[in-house]
């Protein structure tokens, strides 16, 4: 047995007083759960403390909240865990247990899900619309697909994610990472009627899949491995990829651009960047009237540039080459991971920790490698 | 006051599946859950739902399966039922949406379960009942319109009209602490078992038996209540569940000197033989001192002979919770479990349409016993049970709401409710606490009431259960707030968790014999001359009452059972 602080966000809507923690010592083994600690806590000293919960065992999605600002499940996480992480942080082993984030609290540790987490996935039409004629028998598909579906299939709605992402503490209307790794689930099932309607409604949609930042805060609190911005970036390939959507704030040509001119050069070349992103990905892009008005609304930015030092005029005009052997090695990783010389793997299914079925430490590094 | 054709009390796998076949049939739909859909306990289940789907099997040789697994005891109209419809509703699954896991050549994909006798298991990796449930409630959603949710709404009790029938409920929504009275032609307990009256148990804390408690208390008979299902494969660490599945795939059981025990109990079926034959093995195992572990209080489960690949594919969640809960990397090492309380056969009596004895009320699911599982559930027809018995529980009723009159329940019951609740509110705080009453009961039934037992533990059950109902009636109460009164629900939990431990007990203390996952050490023999017959309490007033029931025989006669 062991000794920990559990120090816990209290809120009653009935009392006058507002937010407040409240420390309570806890016994309990090593390795017992965060959950374990609450329930301490209730069944001993304070029976109005209020957290969801049920099966103890990271599947029913009730007790997400944030331990030491970490957002997660509280029956996942470990006693021990949670309080080295504490003095990690400078907490002093205390272990802080708070609501999760982007969502209205309701009382102490539960918070109003419907408000946000639901509202938002009612918005990807949350339902298969079957191919017709439906089949007498099973829909006949890949057995790959079924299991790249179980991927988002696995995500138990914890709303760990949504508590932690930045783009939708920029912009509440975000879809957000929970609603959107639901819609792969349709759009990656080969027995959707619609999923050309729905990549093209999320890719339009100005608070849709175009406004991820890529921050990776999802991927990271995903208690389940469900990986939410890795099927954003897949409904983003298919999107643009497949589907020739041109996104609003132009991330995609700009991404485009930037891969084009390392792939070309070895380096960035930075000068072309900027037209390319604009006019289209080639050299001819800058004489395109889009890049020619980016051009001269960047122009004060240009010019204080090369005043201050920072751009060199001339390598704008002629770009840093690498040695062509250096050059061939780069391009050897771009031909890599576009999967031209592997031609077992299929692109749609990169992302996939159940079809690549290994998720050993160095593996998912790799994974990581490619998203980025 | 909420008025609905249909009103379904539990939004798992039963409430969900009666709520859209009550829709379909025309009827309007209230579907009420103390939590929110997707966290209801169907969540947990892992391994897969039978079906003879594959052209080669016949459903009578799973109807057969599922009777031998019975021990006889289940009602054969009602297994031919289940059995002879699961294709269609595996399919009708599969249409809504789930993700079945496929072979090569794109069909769905089946493995083998304990106590089968061809692969027939339909499965989602290892979380088929999560994937089902969030289909289901996808496709819940996409009937908005027929279907009112109330989430997160905690039923008090059942109403009846003067002449008997089932006409509503109270409930109590637990944002704010509101009470309504609700009317409804038809009411559908679909509310699950009541794995919490053990401690340990693989069942979710939200398991509490309130469904088995409302009908109970209204007067419905309570069916085969001794039956209850220990799972062979329990972390000996938390009691939390390993499925199956791991042994459909091959993995085997091994005792403290190393040795695959299971060949002296079931030479044929092996790990795969149904579970009261698996855990009460391994039990004799561990009580005869060839337990595996560092106090010799388990049986080591030895996942590794699967193969690292597949296990990932096929068995991911438990590499999670080898990892998460008990430290065990189970591709690498054998993994240390025991018998543990999984299932209760027993509920709440029902026919094949889950009409229970009482007019206007229905019962689909762990809640229910019409009775399919008999003395012991065979693995991975629960799933299928909930969705058969929720869908015609969902249709039946709906036929019948659609020619009647809304009933107009008595507003006097709603008053009484408040009171009695607000009685709660004010208990003084002398009492014990509500957690160490039900940890004692939890403990007690896991000591007494479990893979053995005898006339003398049994009575020591009773004893207790009979002082903690007491001690309950004047638990302590801290929280006294409307919103979100988890305290309050507890203590309502509470009494509900009593009913059914009084009512286990006391069939189990009936049954003079042996059968299924009912093991009599001073009766160790099955007699089907005197108890090849449903046993049934009933309340009479406050006190219970025992009566039988005939086991429906169609064409299967008892035979011995072997595996």
């Amino acid at each position: 047995m062991a000794q920990f602080t559990l120090r816990v966000r209290r809120y009653d809507p009935n009392s006058p007083t507002g937010p407040y923690w409240q420390e309570q010592t806890v016994e309990l083994e090593e390795h017992r759960s965060v959950l374990e600690g609450l329930l301490q806590i209730k069944a001993l000293y304070d029976g109005s403390l209020a957290v969801r919960c049920s099966c103890r065992s990271a599947i029913c999605g009730s007790c997400g909240v944030r331990i030491n600002g970490e957002p997660g499940l509280a029956c996942k996480t470990h006693l021990n865990e949670a309080r080295a992480f504490s003095e990690a942080i400078g907490k002093g082993g205390v272990i802080e247990v708070e609501p999760l984030g982007n969502m209205p609290v309701i009382k102490d540790l539960v918070v109003d899900m419907d408000a946000v987490h639901w509202k938002k996935i009612n918005r990807v039409t949350p339902w298969l619309i079957g191919r017709q004629p439906v089949p007498q028998r099973e829909y006949i598909v890949p057995r790959e697909a079924m299991l790249d579906v179980t991927q988002t299939m696995a995500c138990i709605q914890c709303g760990a994610c949504v508590s932690d992402c930045l783009a939708m503490e920029a912009d509440p209307e975000f879809i957000g990472p929970a609603a959107l790794a639901k819609a792969y689930r349709f759009v990656g099932d080969p027995r959707d009627d619609r999923r050309e309607e729905r990549v093209r409604e999320l890719a339009e949609d100005p608070h849709g899949i175009f406004e991820c930042t890529h921050c990776f805060k999802c991927v990271q609190a995903c208690p389940k491995e469900v990986n939410p911005m890795g099927q954003i970036i897949r409904l983003r390939r298919i999107a643009s990829a497949d589907l020739g959507i041109v996104d609003q704030n132009n991330g995609v040509r700009h991404e485009q651009a930037f891969a084009t001119l390392v792939k070309e050069h070895g380096l960035l070349h930075e000068a072309e960047l900027l037209p390319r992103s604009y006019g289209g990905d080639s050299w001819f892009g800058k004489f395109h009237p889009a890049a020619g008005r980016e051009l001269l609304s960047s122009l004060r930015v240009i010019v204080k540039a090369i005043l201050r030092g920072k751009v060199n005029p001339l390598r704008a005009i002629i770009p840093h080459r690498l040695a062509t052997a250096d050059r061939k090695a780069v391009q050897r990783i771009f031909d890599h991971v576009d999967g031209k010389k592997s031609p077992h793997r299929e692109q749609r299914y990169e992302l996939n920790l159940f079809v690549v079925g290994e998720d050993e430490p160095q593996e998912s590094q790799e994974q990581t490698e490619v998203t980025r | 006051m909420p008025e609905h054709d249909v009103l379904i009390i539990g939004a798992g796998l039963a409430g969900q599946r009666a709520a859209l076949a009550a829709a379909q049939a025309g009827a309007s739909v209230g579907i009420i859950s103390k939590v929110h859909p997707v966290r209801s306990h169907s969540v947990a289940a892992a391994g897969g739902i039978n079906a003879a789907i594959n052209p080669e099997d016949d459903w009578r040789s799973h109807a057969f399966d599922t009777v031998k697994g019975s021990d006889y005891l289940g009602d054969q109209d009602a297994i031919e039922v289940m059995c002879s419809e699961a294709p269609a509703e595996v399919l009708t699954l599969e249409h809504m949406g789930v993700t079945f896991h496929r072979n090569d050549r794109g069909e769905l994909d089946l493995r083998a379960f304990g106590g089968a006798s061809m692969k027939r298991t339909a499965y989602v990796a290892d979380i088929t009942g999560q994937a089902i449930l969030h289909v289901l409630y996808e496709r819940l959603l996409s009937h908005g319109e027929q279907i009112t949710r109330y989430e997160e709404w905690f039923v008090t009790r059942l109403i009846q009209d003067e002449e008997g029938r089932c006409c509503g409920v109270i409930a109590r929504d637990m944002r704010d602490g509101r009470l309504e009275l609700f009317a409804a032609k038809a009411v559908i307990l679909a509310c699950g078992g009541a794995g919490q009256v053990y401690h340990p148990t693989t069942n979710g804390l939200i398991v509490t038996g309130d469904g088995i408690a409302l009908a109970y208390r209204l007067g419905a008979p309570l069916m085969d209540m001794e039956m209850v299902q220990y799972h062979p494969t329990t972390l000996v660490e938390n009691g939390l569940l390993i499925t199956e599945g791991a042994r459909g795939e091959g993995a085997i059981l091994l005792n403290g000197k190393g040795e695959r025990f299971m060949e002296r109990y079931a030479p044929n079926k092996l790990e795969l033989a149904s579970r009261d034959v698996v855990s009460r093995a391994e039990q004799t195992e561990i009580l005869e001192g060839r337990g595996a572990g560092p106090d010799g209080s388990g049986i080591y489960l030895d996942i590794t002979v699967v193969g690292r690949k597949r296990i990932l594919e096929a068995l991911r969640e438990i590499v999670h919770v080898g990892r998460d809960f008990a430290g065990v990397d189970i591709t690498k090492e054998p993994i240390l479990i025991r018998p543990g309380q999984h299932y209760i056969m027993g509920g709440v009596k029902t026919d094949v349409d889950g009409l229970t004895p009482i007019p206007g009320l229905y019962a689909a699911g762990e809640v229910a016993c019409v009775s399919v599982h008999g003395g012991n559930r065979l693995g991975a027809n629960s799933l299928l049970d909930t969705l058969i018995f929720g869908r015609r529980s969902g249709e039946h009723a709906a036929r019948q709401a659609l020619e009647m009159a809304m009933p107009r329940p008595n507003k006097h019951a709603l008053l009484e409710e408040e009171r009695a609740l607000a009685a709660i509110l004010r208990r003084d705080t002398r009492g014990r606490r509500l957690a160490e009453i039900k940890l004692e009961l939890g403990k007690t039934m896991n000591e007494h009431v479990a893979v053995f037992r005898d006339e003398e533990v049994l009575q020591k059950a009773l004893a207790t259960v009979t002082r903690l109902r007491e001690e309950a009636a004047v638990a302590q109460i801290d929280d006294r707030g409307s919103v979100f009164n988890q305290d309050l629900v507890a203590a309502l939990e509470l009494s509900f968790m009593l009913d059914c431990a009084e009512a286990i007990v006391l069939s189990a203390i009936e049954r003079k014999e042996s059968r299924g996952a009912h093991y009599r050490t001073d009766f160790p023999e099955r007699d089907d001359d005197n108890w090849l017959k449903h046993i049934m309490v009933t309340r009479d007033g406050d006190e219970p009452k025992l009566s039988y029931s005939p086991v429906t025989i169609t064409q299967w006669q008892p035979e011995v059972r072997t595996y």
